[in-house]
């Protein structure tokens, strides 16, 4: 094919802007952002905690085999209810530095491990959460018709519930059926919060969806034949990406919190599978005598939560500069 | 036969107010590598008609409710939906009016540019990214190999009007619509941009259809002009000819209106006065007759057809009572539009009823 450059005064030109390219630096979007991320410390402190605890919770059985922390269910009845190290009046180092609950189990290896049951709870539902809203928000929104119909019903149906209501309804429901058995409930639950979660993912993404496949860009698409999923696919999911991860991480943090209620109230977790909300649900019991096994879990929840907003909030203050919150 | 033939298009709008009749009976052709411009005003149904050209109407509220689009010999509107994806960006292309908003923000230059050619030429990674690199130095895109993997926001307007030009180019199309591509530019990038474009379509041997509302930018881009009023073809004739011998009141009032640097400085412009027809309910008549100074009794009451004119061209076409040599009408033929601007009285009127409908809808609101 032929070609009409180098006129001659395109030259000059060309090498002065050749120049200017060679200075800027090239910057895409996500790098911007990942730049105004790294700015905001509170964002940079959460993510430091939540990669802290990812790495606890993929580390704690390595931890439990060599024998650093002792095993979360061995129970030593002679020695249970010990304070923890930090409240004895003279340093001694104890075989159980956070203490040990009420049947003599270490505290400090229950809750390493609770991390692992936390972090699967926090990311494995919010996976499926993220791969069904997606989908069926980008369907729904780009088609419309009928599959948005029934989208929007389910919607309603399952909003007219509190979440923790419907929570507790699946899990009470399902509990003693054998599904609700596998992997001591932890599948039950990863279900019960995809179920209650997608639909909020899956209107997110719809009303995304629904005011970007009115821009130009999209007819632009379709004018050069790009099939409709494509078209869903390429041109609409990474421009709806940025709220949807704000949303992920957001997400997380709120099914970690519905597992801790969960089995705090006896539903979620089976004992003696350690968990914070199953540690404070067993605390409560000798809360007279000592504190500690409530507090920790409670304080280990805390910390998670914060982490996780810190985090989100800073993504949705990179992500988009002009969404207010 | 010629590479595109519109037959009596018909695109319509169902909408709660009443069924918008937005193209009504077009009836056009482009030969191969012929350049058409369709030039009108706001809102009379020339981007649609594009638009209806490659079958992106919204559906609903749109639909193409008659006629045939016959490209290279194939009926478009019989196609199923394959096949008219088949030939969107491949044998018919399009650039948008907005370059600003036509590129996805989060993709890459080089990414939305590929496109095209991995979905139609079926070329891979590497191969589509040589290609897009010699598109972008076709449309002269300075140091295009390093301008590559740029997003949209760090090139300027004309640039990615530029892109957008690049994109329709990538396959080779033997048609390009392009929607008033010069109107979202400033001026000296409009000029740069249609030196682009016809020297393009010159080298390609591509057809093109220009649609624009500016009469001076089709002037020097296209071998023939059609003009749309409301929904309808009112004038054909060559670019040449349209300009030194126009035959419709609505083409003589664009003319009007456009400033030109050789007339004295005492020279008014002249607008068109009143806005144009509602499309849900046109006039029964002439669709222009309710702004046209020159108009008679016959002009409300039927609708001229559009037809050969006399004292003209031979391929010169106009709808217009007053320019065709029929019983009743023909009362323009002789008439010389530099110098008679009709009866001023009739202006007068006009005046006065643009003045009471803006004030009545003033007060609707």
């Amino acid at each position: 094919m032929a070609t009409i450059t180098t006129t001659p005064r395109g030259t000059a030109a060309e090498r002065a802007s050749e120049l200017n390219v060679l200075v800027r630096k090239q910057r895409s979007l996500w790098q911007d952002a990942w730049w105004r991320l790294r700015r905001n410390r509170a964002a940079v402190l959460g993510m430091i905690i939540v990669i802290l605890f990812m790495v606890v919770a993929a580390t704690v059985p390595l931890m439990t085999q060599l024998g650093w922390i002792k095993d979360p269910l061995k129970q030593d009845t002679p020695n249970s209810l010990m304070e923890p190290i930090w409240t004895q009046s003279k340093f001694t180092l104890s075989t159980y530095p956070f203490g040990s609950d009420q049947l003599g189990r270490d505290i400090l290896s229950r809750l390493l491990w609770s991390t692992q049951i936390s972090m699967l709870v926090g990311f494995v539902p919010i996976s499926i959460v993220f791969l069904l809203g997606v989908s069926i928000g980008l369907a729904a929104g780009y088609y419309g018709g009928w599959i948005d119909q029934i989208l929007m019903r389910i919607t309603d149906v399952i909003y007219a519930f509190p979440d923790l209501l419907f929570l507790f309804i699946i899990m009470a429901t399902l509990r003693n059926s054998p599904f609700g058995d596998i992997q001591g409930g932890l599948m039950l639950i990863f279900v019960a919060i995809a179920i209650v979660g997608w639909v909020g993912m899956a209107r997110l993404v719809r009303g995304q969806v629904l005011s970007l496949k009115e821009r130009e860009f999209v007819e632009a698409a379709r004018a050069i034949g790009a099939p409709a999923r494509r078209i869903m696919v390429r041109h609409l999911f990474p421009n709806l990406l940025a709220p949807v991860i704000v949303s992920v991480a957001f997400g997380i943090p709120s099914a970690m919190l519905a597992e801790a209620t969960l089995s705090f109230f006896g539903i979620g977790i089976r004992p003696p599978t350690p968990s914070w909300g199953v540690m404070i649900n067993e605390g409560f019991v000798v809360f007279s005598t000592t504190a500690w096994p409530v507090l920790l879990p409670a304080l280990c929840i805390s910390v998670v939560m914060l982490a996780f907003t810190f985090l989100g909030d800073g993504l949705r203050d990179a992500l988009d500069p002009r969404m207010k919150l | 036969m010629a590479l595109l033939e519109v037959n009596g298009l018909r695109t319509q709008f169902f909408t709660r107010d009443g069924v918008v009749r937005a193209v009504d009976g077009v009836t056009f052709e482009v030969g191969a590598g012929e350049t058409l411009g369709i030039v009108g005003e706001s809102g009379c149904g020339k981007s649609v008609t594009a638009l209806s050209l490659m079958r992106l109407i919204p559906q609903p509220p749109g639909k193409i409710v008659e006629g045939t689009i016959l490209f290279d010999g194939q009926d478009i509107l019989k196609m199923d939906d394959d096949d008219v994806r088949a030939i969107r960006g491949h044998s018919i292309a399009m650039i948008f009016q907005d370059p600003m908003t036509s590129l996805n923000p989060v993709l890459t230059i080089s990414r939305q540019i590929s496109e095209a050619l991995e979905l139609h030429m079926k070329m891979d990674k590497s191969e589509a990214r040589k290609r897009t690199i010699e598109l972008l130095e076709l449309v002269q895109i300075p140091s295009a190999k390093k301008r590559l993997d740029d997003y949209p926001h760090q090139f300027s307007g004309g640039m990615r009007q530029r892109v957008m030009i690049a994109m329709a180019l990538s396959c080779n199309p033997k048609l390009i619509l392009a929607d008033e591509p010069t109107t979202a530019l400033d001026v000296t990038i409009q000029a740069q941009i249609l030196d682009l474009l016809k020297n393009l379509a010159r080298e390609f041997r591509t057809a093109f259809i220009l649609i624009t509302h500016d009469l001076g930018v089709v002037a020097g881009m296209t071998q023939r002009i059609h003009v749309m009023y409301a929904g309808q073809i009112v004038e054909k004739a060559d670019t040449g000819e349209l300009f030194a011998n126009p035959k419709m009141p609505y083409t003589w009032g664009l003319l009007r209106s456009i400033p030109r640097l050789d007339e004295s400085r005492r020279a008014k412009l002249v607008p068109i006065e009143g806005l144009p027809p509602d499309l849900i309910a046109p006039p029964p008549g002439c669709r222009f007759e309710p702004r046209c100074q020159y108009r008679r009794e016959i002009c409300k009451e039927k609708q001229p057809e559009l037809t050969v004119v006399p004292n003209a061209k031979a391929d010169h076409e106009s709808r217009c009572w007053g320019t065709q040599d029929v019983p009743g009408g023909g009362w323009l033929i002789q008439t010389d539009w530099r110098k008679e601007i009709g009866d001023t009285h009739v202006l007068e009127e006009i005046k006065q009823e643009a003045a009471s409908e803006t004030a009545t809808e003033g007060l609707g609101e």
